[in-house]
């Protein structure tokens, strides 16, 4: 390969995956914090309210990352792929400015007041300022997907004389059938990021609380690991469900219908076949073409994909060799890693939830710890996800149309563009630790406390700090959160 | 279409000077007019809620201008490869300083913060103006409306070896780190009192007299470096109202200061920075990136501009987005109006 092209695509794939890591949890977060918002306004519960305000912290902690790594995404388009911009610019122009002016605005002038204005407004405006952050997000992911969603199943368009694409459909471009399905799985997946997270910190203030040596604090802190638990595994199982059906299995059958050669890279089918095998486990061997060790399930790669057992797909040996994905191994490890954790993550919701519903939950201790290891996972799943939609697709930049080649910056030389990757990965690496170190610390001053922050220490005085620390767990607990106790 | 698509964009730039302008400035005198702790953060809150909103018309403007002007976008974009890459690493370090600051209460951990806050901001406002003077002066455009600059060369003022800081350009960024200090500085009066406001008062009176000389500097060098401003505005003479409203919003901010009138002395120094852009807007149109040296090679808002049908459609969902938005910015805007007064929940 080119090294200019393989700097440009490497430093596109760098910035992408570590942006890519905070607006899938913020996205998801949102919804949950607006959940606990509503509750804390319809019930008037001061608990709620407090829980909304933890995870408001470290929503804007990872807020702030996710806006400072997704600038330089709208950045490289022009920066280190001026050719795809100016070719598609014509009909992407659309999506990428329809996200400034609905979602960049409304997620940034809200979030200012949703972190810092809930002395100032009324809980009505701050449900709201919550609620617009949120739909901001969300509709910020809609027309990304959207964007993506065009380069994957080029739509609405045509090709001008001089090469350049230009829109013919408005319409076309946002119903998109492959973004409806893209976009609620990438959603789907938001919520589970989300939903892990929030129950696997309540599970380790469970697991603190229920020690017989806990202090009062953590004691505290438990009762609100029971909202956390409970709010996640109840918005965490339908969520872990969607993301696999409807929502993943449309988007491969779209993938099989539009991307053949993306579909059996990322299924490992070297070889054409009537009822095909779904393949579990096995390592593409690209010198001899077929899967080492493989351990399959007979026929149901073709039921799934066709609804029918004996169902012909077509294995990548059937298709010329300059239409397959450039790296097919990779490929194809990145869709069985995310197919396989999105299967883990139906089981452990579905464990926690029936042991929710026997009452059991918050005092199986082997249930907790699983939740809480479970929670890094759905980041690996929302990586791994991405790899097979844009490794899929390559060597295209917009299907069919603009190959990856034909894209990149040529003024741009790869000495420079390694300037810049070196760059971003030591200001990333910079970000990331600093970002876990306050993520942590926040976690570390829980919820519920008073005078437990920075933030309340200063609250002028300090006096009341030593009590506040110190104080008892309340007695007023909100019953729905008593089972198991 | 084009035309108006032209001004569209170079309206939501303005709008992005003017607001993002004033918390950059800021930024650039925080070390200076704020020295404790609770004065930092005064200063911090002062922009706290409003300097994200403000930032989005950059990104917003960015996305404007794919969709309109997708062969400006490819073209400049990707011709200051290295100063645009720099300009988003101090746009990060801005953002994680006015963010990271608060969690820590440690005298090492805060001080650390506001250094890389006000560095990155006073940086910004240099960049800022460089890129300004960039686009005027012209870059060596080839046939394929490609190009790619080194960041400096010689900074001689003659020679045809341009470098993206040169000699002109860096005097426009100079003056637009003057322009954006003293506006910052009228905004911190305008939201702040007591010792910040003093401090900030005597930063706007120090930066006045050399900002009208950069002024000056710039209005001559342009018409030297950039001879259609000059075309173009001798072509239609009462364009030259422009910078004279530019003037008198810059001086007449100057004496509603004196006069203690905040809020005119801040949008006097809004109309200097709005009517200083489109006195060049006006003098460069229809050309949005000149060629140095063969003005028939520039990008021009014809040449540059995207499909018809996507500029025409585009319209439709984006005045009413607009107005949403200027809706509820303005909201906000009156929600924090007044003076800071420190909250321990913010920055």
């Amino acid at each position: 390969m080119d090294p200019a092209l393989f700097f440009h695509r490497f430093h596109f794939a760098f910035t992408i995956s570590f942006h890519y890591l905070f607006p899938q949890f913020t996205m998801g977060m949102g919804l949950l914090i607006v959940i606990l918002k509503t509750k804390a306004l319809r019930t008037g519960d001061e608990r709620f309210e407090k829980a909304a305000r933890f995870w408001g912290k470290i929503f804007g902690l990872a807020f702030a990352m996710g806006v400072v790594t997704g600038i330089p995404m709208e950045f490289q388009f022009g920066t280190n792929w001026a050719r795809f911009s100016e070719a598609t610019g014509g009909v992407i122009g659309q999506t990428l400015a329809m996200e400034g002016v609905f979602a960049f605005f409304l997620e940034s002038s809200f979030l200012g007041l949703f972190l810092f204005g809930h002395k100032r407004l009324s809980p009505r405006m701050h449900w709201f300022s919550a609620f617009a952050v949120f739909a901001g997000s969300w509709i910020s992911g809609f027309f990304i997907v959207a964007t993506n969603a065009f380069m994957q199943h080029p739509v609405g368009y045509e090709i001008q004389p001089d090469g350049m694409l230009a829109l013919t459909s408005y319409w076309s471009l946002l119903l998109n059938p492959w973004l409806l399905w893209q976009y609620l799985h990438t959603m789907t997946g938001a919520v589970v990021t989300g939903s892990f997270v929030m129950a696997g910190i309540g599970a380790y203030y469970l697991l603190l609380g229920q020690r017989t040596d806990a202090s009062p604090e953590a004691r505290l802190h438990a009762e609100y690991g029971k909202v956390f638990v409970k709010l996640g595994v109840l918005v965490g199982l339908p969520a872990s469900v969607l993301v696999a059906f409807p929502t993943g299995d449309m988007q491969a059958v779209n993938v099989a219908e539009h991307q053949p050669a993306a579909f059996a890279s990322m299924e490992g089918l070297f070889d054409t076949e009537e009822g095909a095998p779904l393949v579990l486990i096995g390592q593409p061997d690209m010198e001899n073409m077929r899967l080492d060790n493989p351990i399959e399930v007979p026929r149901i790669l073709s039921f799934l994909t066709y609804r029918r057992f004996d169902a012909e797909v077509v294995g990548l040996k059937d298709i010329p060799r300059d239409q397959w994905p450039d790296n097919v191994p990779l490929h194809y490890y990145a869709y069985h890693i995310m197919v396989g954790l999105g299967t883990l993550f139906i089981g452990t919701m579905l464990l926690a939830a029936w042991l929710l519903l026997r009452r059991k939950l918050f005092r199986s201790r082997a249930m907790l710890w699983a939740l809480m290891f479970a929670a890094p996972f759905p980041f690996i799943a929302n990586t791994t996800g991405w790899m097979t939609a844009e490794l899929g697709r390559q060597p295209w930049l917009v299907y069919g149309v603009l190959r990856t080649e034909d894209g990149y910056s040529a003024t741009v030389s790869a000495g420079n563009a390694i300037f810049s990757l070196l760059g971003f990965m030591g200001l990333y690496l910079l970000l990331g630790i600093l970002f876990l170190f306050l993520a942590a610390r926040e976690v570390g001053h829980g919820p519920g406390g008073h005078g437990t922050s920075p933030h309340d220490s200063e609250r002028g005085d300090g006096g009341s700090e030593g009590g506040g620390a110190g104080g008892l767990p309340h007695t007023d607990i909100p019953s729905a959160f008593n089972e198991g106790r | 279409m084009e035309t108006l698509w032209f001004y569209l964009v170079a309206a939501m730039v303005a709008v992005y000077v003017v607001l993002d302008g004033f918390d950059l400035g800021t930024g650039a005198l925080h070390l200076f007019i704020a020295r404790t702790d609770p004065e930092r953060r005064t200063v911090l809150q002062s922009i706290g809620p409003v300097w994200d909103g403000n930032e989005v018309w950059l990104l917003a403007g960015g996305g404007a201008m794919v969709l309109a002007f997708p062969r400006l976008y490819a073209s400049g974009f990707s011709g200051f490869y290295l100063p645009l890459m720099m300009v988003l690493w101090l746009l990060i370090l801005r953002a994680i300083s006015i963010e990271f600051r608060s969690h820590l209460k440690s005298p090492i951990w805060r001080p650390i913060w506001d250094v890389v806050f006000s560095v990155s901001s006073l940086l910004l406002t240099i960049f800022l103006g460089a890129a300004l003077g960039n686009v005027v002066r012209g870059v060596p455009l080839g046939e394929d409306g490609y190009f790619f600059a080194p960041l400096w060369t010689s900074f001689r003022p003659t020679g045809s070896d341009l470098g993206i800081l040169d000699w002109y350009t860096l005097t426009v960024g100079l003056a637009s780190f003057l322009a954006l200090t003293y506006h910052g500085a009228m905004w911190v009066i305008l939201k702040t009192e007591g010792e910040i406001r003093e401090r900030a008062k005597r930063a706007a009176r120090w930066t006045w007299p050399p900002l009208l000389l950069f002024v000056a500097l710039v209005t001559f060098s342009t018409f030297l470096v950039q001879p259609q401003v000059a075309e173009r505005m001798n072509g239609t003479p009462v364009a030259y109202l422009l910078p004279l409203v530019a003037l008198g919003g810059i001086l007449s901010s100057r004496r509603f200061m004196a006069g203690g009138r905040e809020l005119a002395s801040f949008l006097g120094s809004a109309a200097f920075l709005v009517f200083m852009l489109m006195s060049v807007v006006f003098g460069l149109y229809p050309m949005v990136l000149p060629a140095a040296g063969d003005p028939a090679a520039s990008l021009t808002v014809f040449n540059a501009a995207g499909p018809p049908y996507a500029l025409r459609v585009a319209l439709f969902w984006w005045i009413p987005g607009m107005i949403l938005v200027v809706g509820y910015t303005t909201f906000i805007y009156r929600q924090m109006a007044g003076k800071v007064e420190l909250d321990t929940d913010g920055y």
